[in-house]
C-alpha cells in the first residue's frame, strides 16, 4: 500500500537484492507555469515486479516516466532509480543511469531514417564498442524475441502500427536494460495486435526479468499483463494465467488529477468501493 | 487595448526574446563543449558535409553563375556611360568575392538547410524521436547539434569559393559575348581589382554565417512545440531568423574585419 516517506524503505538500493526497490518517488510535485501536474506523489517499484498507472488523458501518468528518466525535474520531492538520486542528477550522470534503462514511448518513436535493425541496435552501435557483429546478433535475437526477424533490413514506415511498438519495445530490450518503461504501449492498436504487445510485455517481464512501469487507460491490457505469467515450455514461451505470487507482483496506481489516488492489487483494484474507480474500470 | 496591457505584453515579449537568446547562447556552448570532447559521432558529421556541402551545389553554383552574369550586364551598362567598359572584371570581382559571394551562398544556404534542419529536428521532437535519443543514452547536442553546426562551418566557405569561381565565369561569358570585352582583359581586370585583404574577407566571412545559419535552424529545431503546425513555423521561423542574423553579422564582421585587416 501507499507509503508516507522514504525513511520506511531504506537506502541506498542494493540492486542485488530480491525485491528491492529500484524506483522510488517521495512527494514529488511538479508544475508546468499554473497547471499542477503532479502534487505530492509516493511509490516504490520493487525489482522484478510491475507497476501499473492508470489514469485518464493527461492525469499526468506519462510524466511520471519522464521524471524517472530524468527526462523532466520535479519542482519538490525525491526520485530515486536503480540506486541514483536522479531528481538532482545533470544530463551526463544520467547517462549512466539510463544505460540500464529502457523506454518504449507512445507511438514508439522510432528514428524515421534508420531501419528496424539500425533502430534496435541504435545503443549498441552507438553507445557501446561492443563488436559488430555481437550487436547484429543481439539484434536478430531480439527482433525474433518479438516475432520480427525476417523485418531487419525494412523501414519503420514500411511496418503497421503494432509491428512498430514491436520494434520499440526491442530496441528498449536490446541492451538488457533492469528497468523498462511503457507509455501506453497498446494505445490505437486492434485488439489482437494489443495482445501480442501485452504477450511481448509479459515475456520480457518473466524470461528476461526485467522490472516494468506500465503507463495505459487501457484497462483490459492492463489485466491482463497483471494476471497472465511467460513459462518456458521446451524451446517455445507459453503465456498462461498466473499464479497467485506472481499476481501478488502487479501493483496498480490510479493517478488522479496529479494526486495518487489509488495504489493496490488487481483484487483490490476490483473491489475498491471508490465511485470514481467503479466509473473508471465500469 | 489599454496602456497596462500593452506595457504588459511589450514585457512578457521582452523576456520571451531574451529568453529565446539565453537559450540558443546555451545550445552554442554545448556545441562548442560536444565539439571538443568525446563522444563524438564522425559518421553523422561526415553525412552532413554531404547533405550540407554537396546537397546545396546546384543552388549556389546557379545563384553564383546568375549573379555574376547580371552584375556584367548592369555594370557594363553603367561604365559605358564613362568609357570604362574594360574594368567590369575588376567589378565583378570585388563585387562577388567581398561582399556578394558571402552573403548570397548564405543566404540560399539558410533557405535550403536552415530550413531542413529546422523542419526535421522539429519533426524528431514532435515524435519524441529526441526523448528517445535522451532514453537511448545519446546526447541529442552532440549527436544531431555538433556534426550540423562543424558541417556548415566548413562547407559554407567552401560553397563559397564555388559561388565566387562561378560567378567570375559567368561575368566572363557576358563580358566576352555581350559587352565584347577581350578575355585577357577581363581576367587581368578581375586580378587588379582584388588585393589580398579583400580574399582574407571573402574567406572568413563565411565561417561566421555558415556557423549562424546551422546553429539558429538547430535551436528553433530543438525548441518546436505544437505538432505538425509546430514544425511548419519552426520551419518558417528558421528562414527569416536566420536570413536576418545573416545580414546583420555580415554588417559586423565586415566592420570587424575592415578595422582589422585594413
Amino acid at each position: 500500500m501507499r507509503r508516507a516517506s522514504l525513511a520506511d524503505i531504506g537506502l541506498p538500493v542494493e540492486l542485488i537484492e530480491p525485491h528491492a526497490p529500484v524506483v522510488l518517488f517521495d512527494k514529488v510535485c511538479l508544475a508546468f507555469d499554473d497547471k499542477v501536474i503532479l502534487r505530492n506523489v509516493t511509490f516504490d517499484v520493487r525489482a522484478g515486479h510491475t507497476k501499473i498507472f492508470l489514469g485518464a488523458s493527461g492525469a499526468g501518468k506519462s510524466t511520471i516516466l519522464k521524471l524517472m528518466l530524468g527526462l523532466l525535474k520535479p519542482d519538490s520531492g525525491t526520485i530515486w532509480v536503480l540506486g541514483h538520486r536522479v531528481d538532482e542528477m545533470n544530463e551526463v550522470e544520467l547517462m549512466g543511469v539510463r544505460h540500464h534503462m529502457g523506454m518504449v514511448f507512445q507511438e514508439g518513436a522510432l528514428f524515421d531514417s534508420f531501419s528496424v535493425g539500425e533502430n534496435v541496435g541504435y545503443k549498441l552501435y552507438e553507445e557501446t564498442r561492443q563488436p559488430l557483429q555481437e550487436v547484429r546478433e543481439r539484434v536478430e535475437e531480439v527482433l525474433g524475441f518479438v516475432g520480427l526477424g525476417e523485418h531487419i533490413d525494412k523501414m519503420p514506415s514500411d511496418l503497421s502500427g503494432g509491428q512498430r511498438r514491436r520494434v520499440a519495445i526491442a530496441r528498449a530490450m536490446a541492451a538488457k536494460p533492469t528497468l523498462l518503461l511503457y507509455d501506453e504501449p497498446t494505445t490505437g492498436l486492434d485488439p489482437m495486435t494489443s495482445l501480442t504487445v501485452d504477450a511481448e510485455i509479459i515475456k520480457l517481464r518473466d524470461i528476461e526479468s526485467v522490472t516494468s512501469v506500465l503507463v495505459t487507460h487501457q484497462l483490459r491490457d492492463a489485466f491482463y499483463i497483471a494476471t497472465h505469467q511467460a513459462r518456458r515450455d521446451g524451446g517455445d514461451i507459453q503465456i498462461a494465467q498466473a499464479d497467485s505470487t506472481k499476481i501478488a507482483e502487479a501493483d496498480f496506481v490510479m493517478i488522479r488529477d496529479g494526486e495518487v489516488s489509488f495504489e493496490g492489487s488487481a483484487d483490490e483494484l476490483r473491489s475498491s468501493p471508490d465511485p470514481y474507480l467503479q466509473a473508471f474500470l465500469s | 487595448m489599454s496602456g497596462a496591457g500593452i506595457v504588459s505584453k511589450a514585457v512578457e515579449g521582452l523576456k520571451s526574446g531574451l529568453l529565446e537568446v539565453q537559450e540558443y547562447v546555451r545550445l552554442c556552448l554545448a556545441a562548442l563543449r560536444g565539439a571538443v570532447s568525446r563522444p563524438f559521432y564522425a559518421h553523422d558529421l561526415v553525412e552532413q558535409l554531404e547533405v550540407i556541402g554537396l546537397g546545396s551545389l546546384t543552388v549556389v553554383l546557379l545563384t553564383g553563375f546568375f549573379t555574376g552574369a547580371v552584375l556584367a550586364l548592369q555594370s557594363g551598362m553603367t561604365l559605358d556611360q564613362f568609357g570604362a567598359r574594360p574594368f567590369v572584371g575588376r567589378l565583378i570581382s570585388a563585387s562577388m568575392i567581398k561582399e556578394l559571394g558571402p552573403v548570397l551562398t548564405a543566404l540560399m544556404l539558410a533557405g535550403r538547410v536552415g530550413s531542413g534542419i529546422a523542419a526535421e529536428l522539429g519533426s524528431m521532437v514532435v515524435t519524441d524521436q529526441v526523448s528517445a535519443l535522451r532514453a537511448l543514452g545519446t546526447d541529442p547536442v552532440r549527436k544531431l547539434v555538433v556534426p550540423r553546426v562543424l558541417a556548415g562551418f566548413i562547407m559554407c566557405p567552401i560553397l563559397t569559393v564555388v559561388a565566387n569561381g562561378v560567378g567570375l565565369l559567368g561575368g566572363w561569358i557576358i563580358a566576352v559575348s555581350q559587352l565584347r570585352v577581350a578575355s585577357s582583359v577581363y581576367w587581368q581586370s578581375v586580378v587588379d581589382g582584388l588585393f589580398l585583404e579583400d580574399v582574407w574577407m571573402g574567406i572568413l566571412k563565411p565561417f561566421f554565417l555558415g556557423f549562424i545559419i546551422v546553429s539558429i535552424g538547430c535551436h528553433v529545431g530543438l525548441r518546436t512545440r505544437g505538432g505538425t503546425q509546430g514544425v511548419g513555423r519552426a520551419t518558417t521561423s528558421a528562414v527569416v531568423a536566420a536570413s536576418v542574423t545573416v545580414l546583420v553579422v555580415d554588417f559586423f564582421v565586415t566592420r570587424l574585419l575592415i578595422s582589422i585587416l585594413f
